[in-house]
Order: C-alpha cells, then structure tokens, then sequence
C-alpha cells in the first residue's frame, strides 16, 4: 500500500483575512479583498484595482512576534505569517532530523524590495541587505530560520501553478518514503514588477475580475501566502494527529501552446486534470466541486472551461472561482486555493464565483452564484496553470 | 530499484564544452573576474524568428538541451526539469530598468514574460511539443541538485523512462556588480587558471548550461549512473560535513576508499575553502581530487559543470591535467564523488558510477 | 504616406528585433501575423507600445490590433488618420 497523504496543518494570509479562520468568514460573507491600492507606491494607485493583505510589513513583523529589522521582504513576512498558522495547527514541530522537509514557492520572490532598491545596488551600498532577499530562495530560507530548521528545503518557481506544483511534491516525497512530513505552500507579495508586467499584456481588469463571465476582462492580482502541512499516513497515526483532508492525486502537464497564453481547447489543462483524476482512482463522477484556476482573462476562462467541459460532459460537478475574493495571487494561488478546498470539504459548502453575471457563449456551464451551505462535499478538483504552458491539478478529500 | 543512466549531456558553459567530441583540449583563459559562455552557433539549434527574443539564458539553455538530447537520440522526453538560482536575469533586469527609467510608462511585455524563473523549461517543451511533466527549482545553491532528485524520483515512480534535466544561470554586468557588494568576488581581477594560489577573499563569478538526459535504459553512450543526490544547509561543523559525506557513501554501500575520484568545490575564497582541505584530508587522502571553477566560475548553479566533468571524465576514462589537484592516477574510474557548497551555506553531494 | 510606410518598416524591425530582416523585404501590403512576416500576440503588444511612445495614439483595446496592424500600410494609413486627435 502506498503512503496516504493526510493534511495536518493549514495557514493562510490573503486580502480576505489573517489566518484560515478570517479567510472563511470572507469567503461567508462574500467579502472581496480586491480595492484600490493602499500599501503599494505605484503610478497606478487608483487605477488598478489589486487585492492586498490589509497589513503594514511592521503588523506582519508583530503578528508573528518579530522585532521588525530590516532584511525582511513582505515575501517572507507573509510566508512566516502562513507558515507559522500550519505549523501550530498540525501540533507538530519542524524537528530537524532527516524525515521533515519545507518545500516553498513563488514567482518574484523579493521583488517587492528589490524594485525600490535596485538604483542603490547599482550605486551604493545603502540597501545591500535586500540584495540576498531578490532571489527566490530567500523567503523559504527566512521560514525556516524561524522555526530554527535545518533539515531537507527547496522552492519551486513555475509561474502562476508554482505552489500546486510545491503540494505535488511535497506528496511525492513522502510517497517515496523520503519524508514522513513536510510543509508545503508558496507566497507573493505584490510588487511594481508584476502589476506593470501584467499590464503591458493588457489583461487587468480595471473593475476588478469576473472569472466565466462573457464580459470578463482580465484578472486583478493579489498577493499572500499559504501553507498545509502534509504528513504521511503511517506518522500522522502515530503522532495522533487530527486530520484534516488527505491529497488524492495530482498532476502536471504542459500546454506547449505558447509562452504565456492557453490553448484554445485547453489541451494541458485537460492532461493535468484527467492525469490527477486517473492517479486518484476516482471517476468524473466522484468529483463534487472544481476550485478552478479561473483568472478572468478571456483567454484562461475560455480554455480552461473547455477543458473541464471536455472532462466531465454532463456530469458537471459545481464550479467557482475564488480570485474574485483573493485576487490572482500568482506564486501562493495554488495552495491558497487547496486550503479553500479544504475548507469546502470540512464545512461542507461551496464558494460562489463572485462578480459572475453572464454566461460565456462558448460555454455549456455557468459556475455557482451563491454560497451553498449543507454540500456534499468530499472530493475537490483544483487547478493552477502558469506562463510557459505551465499546468497542474491536485484532488483533495475528506478521509474515508 | 531502477538505475538512472545518463545517455546524453550537453553543455554551454565559458569553456569549450558544447562538442562532446572534444574534452578540455583547449581552455579558455579570463583575466577578468566575470566569465561568460563560449558561445555555440545558436541559429544551428533555434530559428532566428525565435531567436530574436531570446536573451542569453534561454538560447544557452535549449542549445544545451537539444545537445543532450541528440547524443541520447531522444526526441520526446517524459519530462523536463531545470534549475537555476537567479533565473533570466538579463531579460528580469531589462524590465526592471525600463519600470524605473520610465516612471512604470510605456513598458513592453517581452522581457516581462520571459523573465520567469520556469521560461527555458517552458521555451524547450514548447519548441517540442512536448506536454509531460514540466519542474522548476530555484532554490539557490541547491537548484540543480534538486533537479536531479526529482529526476531519480520521477524515474523510480515508473512515471519517466527518459528525463531531460538541467541546471542554468547566466550573469550580467549589472548582475555582477550587485552581488560583488555581498562580497563574493575577488578585489582585483585574477587569471582564471591562478584561482587558488591567489589565497584571497573571494571568488570569479561565472554562468552556464548543463543538460542531461538521464535514462531507466542504458543507452548507446556511457556517461555512467547517477547514484545519488544529497543536499544540506549550513552544517555547524565540519565533522558534521564529514560524517554527512560518510552516510551518503554508506547509503550506496561504499566507503571512501570506494571513490577513484573526488570533484571538490574549491573557489579560491579562503574564508570557505577550508573544509575541502578538511574532507580532502581526512576521507580521500590518497584518492585522486580534482577542481573545477577556476574553468566556469561560481553561480548557484556551477555544481552542473562538476556533473558534466564527472559524466566525461567516466566515460573518458581519464582526468584532464588542468583540473587535477595533485599527480594521482587512477586504475580505472568507477565512483566520482562531487562534493561542492556554495559560499559555505548550500552544500551538496552527488555521486556518479560506472 | 509612403514616406511613413517607410518610417514604420524600420521602427518595427527595431522593437520586433527582426535581426535579419532588410526594409525592403517587408512588403507593405503582406500580412504582417501569422502567414507573411510570421509576427504573434506578443509583437501586437510591442506595436501597440510603438504607436503611443512614436505617434501618440492609445489603443485601449488589444482586440482592434487585429485591424490596425494587419499590414505596414494599414498601419500607416491608421497612424495617418488619428494622428493628433
């Protein structure tokens, strides 16, 4: 028998809450972080609706009981903040022996320090210590210093799926029996960089996004982090952990279509799904609800639903999307999005689309519009595509 | 257990290294501290129309992998796995420059999208076609090696009978003077080949492109199997390092006698080569050693170079003068061991057999 | 006009990078995407920059590219027609 995969800790920072608690409560109550920008400089405040962590980086040094210094980027701030909720939930440690693993991922890492930095790196030596807080690795390197770990780390950069792909292999690790637990999860803080990145691709909405719907216009970014502890089988049992949800199957595939967008009919998104469903034992059927990546842009939605309606015909489960809530939050969407799932299967309900007026022509299948409490909810499909074709899907469950 | 076998490998790095018919034959000399690539005839791998978006890291990087992938006579890997520390810095620099220089105005896109760290994975399956299984690390002086555990791990599942995996970085001005202030290079600019005998603080910085297609097959070329992969992160002490190294070996039943050769991370900075003397002296003393960054420099990455050393010298059957460290002679090579870290903080262990 | 279809070859050799390709090989009355000159969504976006930063002329939506950009001359007769409005 191969190792299960049981969920033992989730933590989750967004613009619609602090910690996993507050962020179901929005998701409740319908409450969208996306707004006009506050922490950000940027020329495009009031422009650009974005979706941030209603914090000060000096809050975020408090809430996780830091002196504040500098050599911290909001990367990391937001990834102890996360991190540091799973860690307690699941009532493990990061022992440092060779069994436990931190696995992490993001897309600009410590951009957000290195844009307003950049002409003192050229220049002078005043801001040298946000030079070693650019690369990716940094953020995952600052969590783990925080609990004072030392064992097995990596982080995974693949665009906008990087932290599904950071679960995957999180769950591969312990399934071959080179980890008995790991904390897996990802972060992004908004920066300059990627809101005028995105913008010179032209698919911001200006009116915040409305992911499926026939007048959508683009995505609205956010920023976060997210971290689930997984934990093997044979280990949770044995430390008596409470169990949250167990990770059923995954995959990754690649669209090779283009760059940075889908193919029309969604050829890797459809891989990644039918590969996770297959690898799961499961069929269509068993699927109640699908956390879709769902951006808003005209080309995700339409590729993506494509895929799906391919998939699962007329045996359509219920779907939504939750960037309406979070924004995109690009290195942390995926695993915020798997602790929704989460959420969706232990409170038996299900997340609207908000902002979802109008069904897309091209499309035989409108996802929810309001709240449904009382679900059967066992079995959750999530999806992450990323720039470079870059896709990938894990299923989630309840523990049978 | 499957074995991983590497069938094919190619390498863009500052010495002639893309013609696997040649093995250092002539080396390349720098008098300066920021080694770039010997740079093959990109239009012979990529089309120009696609070639006139490409910064540097990217055409290194699917010149490399064709290279790898034509020796092993793949054409469809089941998967592809790159790492790199810092990413597509030229093209991350270019949009970053331009936001600040033009107050966040009338920015283009190109060098945006290209900028992700997964953008030479990404470029080669979509030259390909190719739809599998699609990785990338990016975490520091770890990068490559996570790419080759990943790889073994892929293989063992049963998912991958043939992965392509790589390690890139590339450098830059801007890129080398920005870490210079962390203090990772030298002061004054040294020959390349005299990087250890300057004993100053220190190093050169240097890039390159290493891809490997490793295999659950044998195939027609025999660059040996990779064994096994280890990674750690700051070790309190330098037994600690030694005791690590004694564990790995164990893991594959072999002691340090075992090793005909071990590729050691010397940088020429002697604030952190010590610990090579340490190991060097108290496990292999007798066994033949050999460098290697006085040949590509140092970036998160430059551990793929001592891999294409190792893959070349096991299938070569013999260690090129210019990177041994002593007179030693090997009676045949079956164990490399490579032991490198990265400014004292990422260090790593790869072990590769005939 | 021709003057300006002239003008608009260089400028988009520059932007587009297209090293190897000589002025008077762009025909201006070829397709500039797909069949033609081969250009993608991407080179649309860099266009759409090039006709703010040289001409001064928005294009709000990415979608009347398509039209604009079918060609150097409708390019230019576009440029023409806007200019300074």
């Amino acid at each position: 028998m191969p190792e299960r995969i049981y969920i033992t800790g989730l933590g989750l920072i967004s613009a619609i809450g602090m910690d996993v608690e507050e962020n179901f409560a929005s998701l409740e109550k319908q409450y969208s972080g996306i707004g006009e920008i506050q922490y950000l400089e940027t020329i495009h405040k009031g422009e650009i609706p974005v979706a941030e962590v209603k914090a000060t980086d000096e809050e975020l040094f408090d809430r996780v009981g830091i002196n504040p210094v500098k050599g911290y980027t909001r990367t990391a701030l937001l990834s102890i903040n996360a991190a540091r909720e799973a860690v307690e939930m699941s009532g493990s440690e990061l022992s440092n022996d060779k069994r436990t693993g931190i696995i992490s991922a993001t897309t600009v890492g410590g951009m957000v320090k290195s844009e307003n930095h950049y002409l003192d790196f050229l220049n002078n030596d005043n801001s040298n210590i946000y030079i070693g807080t650019h690369d990716c690795g940094d953020a995952t390197e600052k969590v783990a210093s925080y609990f004072g770990f030392k064992g097995f780390m990596t982080t995974i950069s693949t665009a906008c799926s990087s932290s599904l792909n950071s679960i995957m292999l999180g769950a591969r690790m312990i399934r071959n029996g080179k980890l008995d637990r790991v904390l897996v999860g990802g972060a992004d803080a908004l920066s300059r960089f990627t809101i005028n990145g995105f913008n010179t691709l032209m698919i911001l909405d200006r009116d915040g996004c409305k992911p499926f719907d026939e007048n959508r216009n683009g995505l609205t970014l956010g920023e976060g982090a997210a971290f689930i502890v997984l934990e093997s089988g044979t280990s949770s049992i044995k430390n008596n952990r409470k169990i949250l949800g167990e990770v059923k199957g995954w995959a990754n595939a690649n669209d090779a279509y283009h760059q940075t967008a889908s193919s029309p009919e969604g050829e890797g998104a459809y891989m990644a799904m039918s590969k996770a469903l297959k690898m799961s034992g499961m069929d269509v059927t068993d699927i109640d609800y699908i956390n879709a990546h769902g951006t808003g842009t005209i080309n995700n939605d339409l590729s993506e639903g494509k895929a799906i309606e391919k998939l699962f015909g007329i045996k359509m489960p219920k779907v939504s999307s939750t960037k309406p809530y979070t924004g995109h939050t690009l290195g942390a969407a995926g695993v915020i999005e798997a602790v929704f799932s989460i959420l969706a299967i232990k409170n038996r309900v299900v997340f609207p689309n908000m902002n979802f007026k109008q069904p897309m022509k091209e499309l035989s299948f409108s996802p929810v519009k309001e709240f449904l409490e009382e679900q059967k909810v066992h079995k959750v499909l999530t999806n992450s595509f990323g720039f470079g074709g870059n896709n990938s899907t894990i299923i989630v469950s309840d523990v049978s | 257990m499957s074995e991983i076998f590497i069938n094919g490998i190619g390498a863009v790095t500052p010495q002639h290294t893309h013609d696997n018919a040649r093995f250092l034959e002539h080396i390349e000399i720098y008098d300066h501290n920021n080694l770039r690539c010997v740079n093959p005839n990109f239009k012979e791998f990529i089309p120009p129309m696609e070639l006139r978006r490409m910064s540097r890291i990217i055409r290194m990087g699917i010149a490399s992998a064709r290279i790898s992938m034509k020796e092993a006579g793949v054409e469809m890997p089941d998967a592809i796995i790159t790492g790199t520390g810092m990413g597509c810095v030229e093209d991350t620099e270019k949009f970053l420059i331009s936001m600040i220089d033009n107050k966040e105005l009338l920015l283009t896109p190109t060098s945006f999208i290209r900028s992700t760290h997964n953008t030479v994975g990404a470029q080669i399956a979509l030259k390909l076609k190719c739809h599998n299984y699609n990785f990338t690390y990016v975490h520091r002086g770890f990068s490559f090696e996570n790419v080759l555990q990943d790889a073994i791990m892929l293989i063992r599942e049963g998912d991958a009978g043939n992965v392509l995996a790589g390690g890139i970085d590339e450098t830059s001005d801007n890129h080398y003077s920005i870490s210079g202030r962390l203090g990772f290079w030298k002061d004054k600019p040294v020959r390349n080949l005299d990087l250890l005998k300057e004993r100053s603080n220190g190093t050169i910085a240097g890039e390159g492109s290493v891809f490997a297609m490793l295999s659950n097959v044998k195939g027609e070329k025999d660059y040996g199997r990779l064994t096994d992969i280890d990674t750690f992160i700051s070790p309190e002490s330098h037994l600690y390092t030694k005791q690590r190294i004694e564990n790995f070996l164990g893991q594959s039943n072999l002691n340090p006698g075992d090793i005909d050769l071990v590729i050691l991370g010397y940088s020429g900075d002697i604030r952190y080569d010590e610990v090579f003397d340490t190991i060097r002296n108290s496990l292999f003393s007798g066994i033949p050693a050999a460098y290697f960054k006085h040949l590509c420099g140092e970036y998160y990455t430059s551990s793929s170079f001592a891999f294409w050393l190792a893959a070349q010298i096991l299938e070569k059957q013999f260690i090129p003068a210019v990177v041994k460290l002593d007179d030693l002679n090997p009676n045949g090579i079956n164990n490399v061991l490579i032991y490198n870290h990265f400014m004292e903080h990422h260090h790593t262990l790869m072990l590769l057999s005939k | 006009m021709e003057e300006l279809i002239e003008r608009l070859k260089g400028e988009i050799i520059e932007v587009l990078n297209l090293e190897d390709v000589e002025p008077e090989e762009i025909d201006a009355d070829a397709p500039l995407f797909g069949e033609g000159l081969g250009l993608d969504s991407i080179d649309a976006l860099e266009l759409i920059v090039l006709l703010e930063k040289n001409y001064g002329i928005k294009i709000e939506d990415p979608k009347d590219g398509k039209k604009i950009f079918f060609s150097v001359r409708s390019m230019a007769e576009y440029i023409t027609e806007h200019k300074g409005k």
